[in-house]
């Protein structure tokens, strides 16, 4: 069970029309790719993908999950949004209100376990060895950890096990953490107990597994195991760190390995044609997407499918999502530009001093500029550090054409 | 849609080179991401035709591999679909294909057992964009027995490898002459041919009584006093690629962004097999220029007037011109490659150097390769 509803609202307005689940990532990837191509590489062909907030993209993304050879006869992909009942009609209040509103769905295949996922993270990771772990501990939940620095610890819910990694006791964000094992959000649960737990935990407000069903199954003394995974996993929660996971990507040989053979990651593909380089171009330590024709020059980053970069262009440290296309003679410095937006000739992003976003601090900072998706942007404006621009622009939009640090410019309507 | 589909990729040819022992011509990697057969099966797929028949006789696995799914071209469906007859034996049959027209004898079940009125035959060697609709409109206003998709080619072009055609002003075909040594025309046929499906079994049948199997030589040049043969002009980019030289060509016309456009960007789109692969990766030391780079591959060289398939990896320092470089070919540092096409697979040791001198030339080094 993939939970896929979530806003992702620290991501700002690339957020704001999809679902975190359905933002691109690594040129043509979206997020959701990486767990449901870890399902099916470890052999778990049965998956329900919990939808709620915008989910237009992340439906026609997954279609019939045919990318992921999810089209199955018996199982395969099934989009699970909230629907009406005869009583008590509610969206998905919680992660586990989420689960329990979709009991019949895990019962019609009455599953022996049931793997419960998030849809945010970016990993390769083999759920049938965890699975293994789980059934040769006689767990009846298991609970995916990673060592995480003991200073960082505080930002995440924290295991304490003994030494046959039977969870003894758990904190929520503690202040003086005990452990260093985080819990990633990935959890194996016996279907039994799970429903158990889910049936009798029903009425709290917000049905949650850290702070409910966990505690729930470790009150009833089910034994509760933490499996120790050591491999690469990034949170990209917020814009800072999903612009650091690409990042990472266009180094030599990087951590995250999107080139083996061996654990590929799927994904629906919009273009095939291959990339264009006109004898203008420059391009250096970076990752570019199907389709895309380059122009101008790129450093440092990741562009995804169907890209135009426009002659004398200059692009350093950003991430250009699909179908974008940037005008002749701009310049972009750790830019995030969303999917579909028309950068006019000779704007220039990223410029000047750093100054705190006005009305969003806590997303908008490290220096990065936003673009929303759809957004226009005219010829000629320069644009500030920690700036975001939603919508359709023209120049009246700007004072003598330019948008200093710091600033919003929203124009589609809503964050 | 009012027809059913051929397309004939059984044959081969030693105009392809050493780049034919691999695979049939239909299978040839072109503009970096696709196969031939991609072009025929998209136009069939665009032009609603549901139901398509793919012949194959010669070294067939690297084309049965990429239609090993049809689901790409729209064709996995419950209606129609697509079906790949390669020769069988049978109680009644022990040959192989012993030529176009025998080909379709052989699978003549496939014609019967359809509904269609109409049948649409092509090649797989061959890109372009075409609506089969508008020959088969043609076909029904001339009211024409075959109707054969025809091109005014370039003067300065060598037709002597294809079918030249001539045609009075109702484009009613007058004279068909097959690789003719001196042509009389610079018309030539493009092998797309609209067919009624009666008339086609009609005619098949009579050839396989008479012991003829060949469908140019045997139906279309037989009968073209007989029967109304029409030609319809084609006036877009069309371009046969069954010699290394067309191969060559064909591959660097991509570099052109008119042609770019006219195939990636304009509706209808061209279909393929789909790969996983990652995107492109440029590390420190590459330089590219006017150049198609596919997903999968690694750059840390230059690459200048290139078309670079998939999965490649060009080492540093590497230096690669005017060539095209197949499917995961492994290129080893300081090399310099100009003026080849380096055959899929292909594992070269650092320092090599290829340069073609008369002409493309064709390498194929298979060393060992480490990988990590």
């Amino acid at each position: 069970m993939l939970l896929a509803g979530g806003q992702g609202s620290r991501l700002g307005v690339l957020t704001s029309k999809v679902a975190k689940p359905a933002v691109s990532f690594g040129g043509k990837y979206r997020i959701i790719d990486f767990p449901l191509s870890n399902c099916i590489n470890s052999g778990v062909d049965t998956v329900g993908v919990l939808t709620q907030y915008q989910p237009l993209r992340l439906n026609t993304h997954i279609g019939i999950g045919i990318p992921w050879d999810l089209d199955r006869n018996i199982g395969g992909v099934t989009v699970l949004p909230p629907y009406e009942k005869i009583s008590s009609t509610e969206w998905y209040t919680g992660t586990a209100n989420a689960i329990y509103q979709n009991v019949d769905y895990i019962d019609s295949f009455n599953p022996e376990y049931v793997l419960i996922l998030s849809g945010d993270h970016i990993y390769k990771m083999d759920y049938e060895v965890m699975l293994d772990f789980h059934k040769q501990n006689k767990a009846e939940c298991t609970i995916a950890v990673m060592p995480v620095p003991m200073e960082e610890a505080k930002r995440f819910g924290i295991m304490i096990t003994d030494e046959n990694r039977k969870i003894t006791d758990f904190e929520e964000k503690p202040e003086n953490p005990r452990s260093n094992l985080a819990s990633m959000g990935i959890y194996i649960f016996n279907w039994k107990t799970l429903k158990e737990a889910l049936t009798a935990e029903a009425d709290q407000p917000n049905l949650d597994f850290g702070k409910h069903v966990i505690p729930y199954c470790h009150k009833k003394g089910a034994p509760l195991y933490a499996y120790e995974f050591t491999g690469y996993w990034k949170d990209v929660g917020t814009l800072n760190s999903y612009w650091e996971a690409n990042m990472e990507l266009i180094d030599i040989v990087p951590e995250f390995n999107l080139y083996e053979e061996y654990w590929k990651i799927y994904t629906k593909s919009e273009a095939l044609p291959p990339q264009y380089f006109a004898s203008t171009s420059k391009v250096e330590k970076s990752i570019i997407g199907e389709g895309t024709e380059i122009y101008g020059e790129v450093y440092n980053s990741v562009i995804g499918c169907g890209v135009t970069i426009g002659k004398g262009t200059v692009v350093r440290d950003s991430i250009i999502m699909n179908h974008s296309v940037i005008g002749v003679d701009c310049e972009l410095n750790k830019t995030i530009v969303a999917e579909d937006v028309h950068i006019g000739n000779g704007s220039r992003f990223g410029i000047g001093d750093e100054a705190e976003n006005e009305t969003d601090p806590h997303i908008y900072n490290h220096g990065l500029v936003c673009i929303g998706e759809k957004s226009v942007i005219p010829e000629g404006i320069t644009v500030g550090k920690n700036a975001c621009i939603f919508g359709v622009t023209d120049e009246s939009d700007y004072q003598n054409n330019e948008l200093p640090s710091g600033k919003t410019l929203n124009k589609a309507g809503e964050e | 849609m009012r027809a059913i589909g051929i397309i004939l990729a059984g044959g081969n040819n030693h105009r392809m080179k050493e780049l034919s022992q691999k695979r049939a011509i239909g299978a040839m990697p072109i503009a970096g991401s696709y196969r031939a057969i991609d072009f025929a099966l998209s136009n069939m797929s665009n032009s609603h035709i549901q139901k398509v028949a793919v012949f194959t006789q010669y070294n067939a696995r690297s084309l049965n591999e990429h239609l090993s799914s049809s689901k790409w071209w729209d064709f996995g469906r419950k209606q129609g679909g697509l079906f790949v007859f390669t020769p069988a034996l049978t109680a009644e049959n022990s040959y192989w294909y012993r030529g176009t027209a025998d080909a379709i004898n052989q699978n003549l079940e496939y014609l019967k057992s359809s509904h269609e009125p109409y049948v649409v035959i092509c090649s797989s060697d061959c890109v372009y964009k075409l609506d089969y609709n508008k020959v088969l409109e043609f076909h029904i206003e001339k009211k024409a027995d075959i109707t054969v998709v025809c091109k005014d080619m370039d003067a300065r072009v060598d037709i002597d490898r294809y079918g030249t055609v001539k045609m009075n002003e109702e484009c009613q075909i007058m004279d068909f002459e097959e690789k003719p040594v001196v042509a009389k025309s610079n018309t030539i046929s493009c092998g797309i041919y609209v067919i009624r499906r009666r008339l086609l079994i009609e005619m098949i049948e009579r050839c396989a009584e008479e012991d003829r199997y060949d469908f140019v030589r045997d139906i279309l040049i037989r009968y073209k006093d007989q029967k109304r043969i029409f030609g319809y002009k084609m006036k877009e980019y069309w371009k046969n690629i069954a010699s290394v030289d067309d191969y060559f060509s064909a591959n660097m016309d991509f570099l052109k962004s008119e042609i770019r456009d006219y195939f990636f960007k304009q509706y209808p789109d061209i279909y393929s097999k789909v790969d996983d692969l990652p995107p492109a990766k440029y590390n420190p030391g590459a330089h590219i220029s006017n150049s198609l780079i596919s997903s999968g591959t690694i750059v840390n060289g230059t690459v200048e007037d290139s078309v670079v398939f998939r999965k490649a990896f060009i080492g540093n320092n590497c230096t690669i011109k005017n060539s095209i470089i197949l499917n995961d070919v492994y290129i080893g540092d300081n090399s310099y490659i100009e003026n080849c096409i380096v055959e899929t697979g292909s594992t070269m040791k650092a320092n090599s150097y290829h340069k073609g001198e008369n002409g493309i030339e064709i390498v194929v080094e298979n060393s060992e390769r480490f990988v990590m």
